[in-house]
């Protein structure tokens, strides 16, 4: 396992780095599809909802996140590897962590510590007797749940995916040496099987994108003015 | 009660849990993503962002069934 994570770290840190390096003005193949997963990633997930501003400055870090997470996600299809670098807990708390005392360092700063917690716990406009039932999950929201399920999400999915992957595979396997009749069933479920695999590559792709955009939204929640 | 028998009770009241928990999530999703639709109809101009709200939408109803499996490998 920690080789898996080891390969991947390295593999994706060489060929961007490489990318990067050899930029020109006009792009090659390598460098357009890196820019084009790029612009997807800013345009639709930044600038919606940081705004332009706000969205510069926690770019890097964001694109950083989404280009690790896909690639994390992808080393489950990959014939070699065959084992998703999320799918054991450690990679999605940390990251998950990154987020939380990301946006709460920065919503400290911009609000101050009481400030901060008068921000995310008591929306304005809303009557008094409520704040007694809205206080408590709020915080217990911005403490415990957002990052916890942030974390669970990734790793239950890619470990989902994983085991269905498996399953299929597993069940084709057994019913072509089975010997008896239930060989005719064995092409559907290879189909299935084929369609798992495909299936996982999206969501290998779908859930760094949630995983990013619910960072810049927590992100967004924690620096956003007074209305 | 052997203990294989145990296990296998387990197993299965664990698979029936989550077939529970898939139930509220499977109705909340479709809701999310008909209504989106329906907006999309309406005006498409605004289908990014509306697609946008959709993906936060769903990655937050997800989490319940995920939850429902974690929890039968965990108990």
């Amino acid at each position: 396992m920690q080789l898996v994570r080891l390969i991947i770290l390295a593999v994706t840190l060489i060929v961007l780095a490489i990318i990067a390096s050899r930029a020109k003005l006009v792009p090659g193949k390598a460098q357009s599809i890196v820019e084009i997963l790029i612009e997807f990633v800013n345009s639709s997930i930044i600038q919606n909802t940081l705004g332009l501003r706000e969205g510069k400055r926690f770019a890097p870090m964001l694109i950083t996140m989404f280009f690790f997470i896909f690639a994390m996600n992808l080393g489950g299809v990959i014939p070699g590897l065959n084992l998703a670098g999320t799918s054991v807990i450690g990679m999605p708390l940390l990251l998950a962590l990154w987020t939380f005392v990301t946006y709460v360092v920065f919503g400290v700063k911009k609000h101050g510590l009481g400030g901060y917690l008068k921000h995310e716990t008591m929306p304005p406009g809303v009557p008094k007797p409520i704040y007694i039932l809205l206080v408590p999950i709020e915080f217990l929201q911005v403490i415990l749940i957002r990052w916890a399920s942030l974390t669970i999400r990734l790793l239950a999915n890619m470990v989902a995916g994983h085991i269905m992957m498996v399953v299929f595979i597993g069940m084709t396997q057994a019913l072509l040496f089975s010997g008896s009749a239930l060989i005719a069933l064995a092409p559907f479920s290879g189909a299935l099987a084929i369609g798992i695999y495909g299936f996982e590559i999206f969501v290998a792709a779908l859930q760094a994108f949630i995983f990013t955009m619910l960072t810049a939204v927590y992100i967004q929640m924690a620096t956003s003015d007074e209305h | 009660m052997d203990t294989s028998l145990i296990a296998a009770l387990e197993g299965n009241i664990a698979t029936v849990g989550y077939g529970l928990a898939a139930i509220g999530p499977g109705i909340g999703i479709g809701i999310i993503v008909g209504k989106t639709a329906e907006a999309m109809a309406r005006q498409p101009e605004l289908r990014g962002q509306l697609q946008t709200t959709m993906f936060i939408g769903i990655a937050f109803t997800e989490i319940l069934t995920l939850l429902a499996i974690v929890t039968g490998f965990i108990f």
